[in-house]
């Protein structure tokens, strides 16, 4: 990757009380970049990505996001947060609230939109993801792909430079995958930054730049697709593909 | 005279109703108005402790965790008696109307916080990392996303509890409050004659029992669906 | 500070005192708790009977003695009911004021309780040949009671605190062998130690409690 990166964390330790959940993980991302993190579960991928907008404040190391220092005290981390989006497995769309309510709340209470304002932006980052006609309606009343959808909506209305997803489809039936991913691919398209800790392996086939492999708190190996899935250079990921494929 | 003329002739007295009637209604008022600074300190006070607890200080909340215990253990009678009686010993001496006011707020300042702080600690985790994700501080992240689901959690728990604590105004006669019950009992003596007792049970009946139909309908229409 | 609010020497001559209150205080709770569960566990049953003659009049009767003050009905028993030559004593007017507040209360728990266990466990209690009423209370009932347990422990911690209502009607248990200790040494000590008496009596149910209610709202969130 020759440009020049907009996620830079480094030497990242994490200890959860006497676990040590991430040992001196190194990653960047260059504009424009979609990185896959795979590995199996504790390996501590999703660790990684909450270290990248501090839901998880790392033990040491250094996390730069867009050249902002997201570790320095003084930085203003709510007004940085606004420039990551983040995906979660289980939605988390706030329940008492419209599909539009989630996803202007941030518009008007972090980025400062008067409400017609913020009502525009969301309604227009509804319609990207395809939900224009659910705007009025609340989480209970949509499936959980729609859910989903909503969720990215309320991250990229806030116009991100990068976006996380964490496992964004592990919650969802296989039959509302589809559109979810469909949403992350055109995503993609517009030329979005992205990190996906995901186990939808045909996804990061057919749209990834760069595939990371994690196991025990460290990043084991990386490279294009092709590399990770047909020729991995290392034991554990041979073994850790070969099981995934198996499935 | 048949039983049953003396029997309304004691507990019904049509004289004794139109003499006394009037201390009955003044004591209604004042019992509206203990009822409202009660529920209004009350809940407020413990919405704020509730709030304050959920910014997470150790001895801040180990003191607020202290006091919530302390005032649900202790009757209310004897809390009242402690205020009454008790402060003039060092030259404060509130009157019957306000240390019923203050127990039974403390009362229910207690068993609000705690209903509130519950509502507060079962809204799940990822409603906070989802809003905090987005750039909200935690304390937009509190008023907007947290507590609005919180509140409609408690409202049932919190809606009986008020009412249980609301009738302990009656509570307040026994330190001369001249609220239903005070003037009900004083009309008593005064008259020889049980029917102000009727009509300030009438009164209760007039004012609680509308709550209480209310509190099931509440009950029934906040079952929390998502 | 000390020497108004717990004056040794008045601590040692009130102490006596206090504890033949608290001891009544005690016999007293373990009267009205079982009457009341006796009084809620009748009403419950009855809610059970889906006949419109039987369903509200017990709805009106629960209502009515959850709108009415306890202090108040204890007052009427006590003052009005004499007057119609009908003398309980303080003992009795409490024994009934608490059958019939407690046991409201009581009852709304457990019909709760009952409503909460699934049809099917009375059904196959009654394909055994079981009949009615020994399915209400072999199989019905314990699971009622497992499923409302914290609430049953918070009225009945509520039960226990009401019992000072005693003192009004000249009951000697603690609250009211505090405040005669009080108005024979002008100073407010008893009250103060009665007070004290009364949190390490009931704090550890209270801890619990907390516990218990926290965990129950987390599950219905």
């Amino acid at each position: 990757m020759s440009s020049k990166p907009i996620v830079e964390a480094r030497g990242i330790h994490k200890h959860f009380g006497a676990v040590h959940v991430l040992k001196g993980v190194d990653l960047r991302v260059a504009e424009r970049e979609l990185v896959f993190i795979i590995g199996p579960s504790g390996s501590g991928k999703s660790t990684l990505l909450r270290c990248l907008n501090r839901l998880e404040a790392p033990s040491s190391g250094s996390v730069v996001v867009d050249g902002i220092d997201m570790l320095d005290p003084k930085t203003d981390i709510n007004h940085a947060r606004q420039r990551i989006g983040m995906v979660f497995q289980s939605f988390n769309l706030y329940p008492h609230m419209t599909a539009l309510g989630n996803v202007t709340l941030a518009l008007r209470k972090v980025a400062g939109k008067s409400r017609t304002e913020a009502e525009a932006i969301g309604r227009a980052a509804l319609d990207r993801v395809g939900l224009a006609d659910r705007a009025e309606h609340t989480p209970g009343q949509l499936s959980g792909g729609q859910q989903q959808r909503v969720a990215i909506a309320r991250a990229i209305a806030l116009e991100p430079r990068v976006m996380l997803f964490d496992e964004p489809t592990s919650a969802l039936d296989p039959e509302l995958v589809g559109s979810v991913l469909e949403v992350m691919r055109s995503l993609r398209e517009s030329g979005m930054t992205m990190v996906v800790v995901s186990h939808e392996m045909g996804f990061a086939r057919a749209a990834a730049d760069r595939v990371v492999f994690m196991d025990h708190g460290q990043i084991v190996e990386q490279g294009a697709p092709a590399e990770i899935f047909e020729a991995p250079k290392e034991e554990r990921t041979r073994a850790f593909i070969g099981q995934i494929q198996r499935h | 005279m048949t039983n049953w003329e003396r029997f309304l002739d004691t507990f019904f007295n049509g004289k004794v109703l139109a003499r006394y009637w009037p201390d009955i209604a003044y004591g209604a008022l004042i019992t509206i108005e203990l009822a409202l600074l009660v529920v209004v300190t009350g809940i407020g006070a413990g919405l704020a402790l509730a709030l304050l607890r959920s910014v997470g200080i150790r001895p801040v909340n180990w003191a607020i965790v202290f006091v919530v215990d302390l005032f649900r253990a202790l009757p209310p009678l004897v809390i009242i008696v402690l205020i009454y009686f008790g402060l003039p010993s060092i030259d404060v001496s509130p009157s019957g109307f306000v240390s019923t006011w203050l127990a039974l707020a403390f009362v229910l300042m207690a068993f609000s916080e705690e209903i509130f702080w519950a509502g507060i600690t079962a809204v799940a985790k990822g409603q906070w990392e989802a809003a905090r994700s987005t750039g909200l501080t935690f304390g937009q992240t509190l008023i907007n996303v947290v507590l609005p689901q919180a509140i409609r959690l408690t409202i049932p728990p919190l809606t009986n509890r008020t009412i249980a604590i609301t009738k302990g105004t009656a509570l307040g006669s026994v330190v001369a409050v001249t609220e239903i019950l005070g003037q009900a009992s004083s009309a008593v003596s005064n008259s020889y004659n049980p029917s102000p007792l009727m009509l300030g049970a009438a009164a209760y009946i007039i004012m609680f029992l509308p709550v209480v139909v209310l509190g099931r309908w509440v009950e029934t229409r906040f079952a929390w669906k998502r | 500070m000390i020497e108004t609010f717990l004056n040794p020497a008045i601590i040692a001559a009130a102490w006596p005192i206090l504890l033949a209150g608290l001891w009544n205080t005690i016999l007293l709770s373990l009267v009205v708790v079982p009457l009341g569960l006796a009084g809620g566990t009748v009403l419950a049953l009855l809610a059970g009977v889906r006949h419109p003659l039987v369903r509200w009049p017990l709805m009106a009767w629960v209502d009515f003695f959850r709108a009415f003050p306890p202090l108040v009905l204890l007052i009427f028993l006590y003052a009005g009911l004499p007057f119609a030559g009908i003398e309980l004593g303080g003992f009795g007017c409490v024994a009934i004021a608490f059958f019939l507040n407690t046991g409201a209360y009581y009852g709304e728990i457990l019909r709760a309780g009952i409503e909460s266990v699934p049809a099917g466990q009375s059904e196959a209690a009654r394909s055994t040949g079981l009949s009615r009423l020994q399915t209400e209370l072999y199989i019905v009932l314990p699971q009622a009671v497992r499923n409302v347990l914290p609430d049953l422990m918070s009225n009945t911690l509520e039960v226990v605190k009401l019992t000072s209502l005693g003192s009004v009607v000249a009951m000697p248990e603690l609250l009211f062998q505090a405040r005669q200790a009080q108005s024979l040494t002008y100073n407010p000590t008893p009250i103060v130690l009665a007070a004290i008496v009364y949190f390490l009596l009931l704090w550890p149910l209270v801890r619990l409690l907390s516990r218990l209610e926290n965990r129950s709202l987390a599950t219905r969130g």
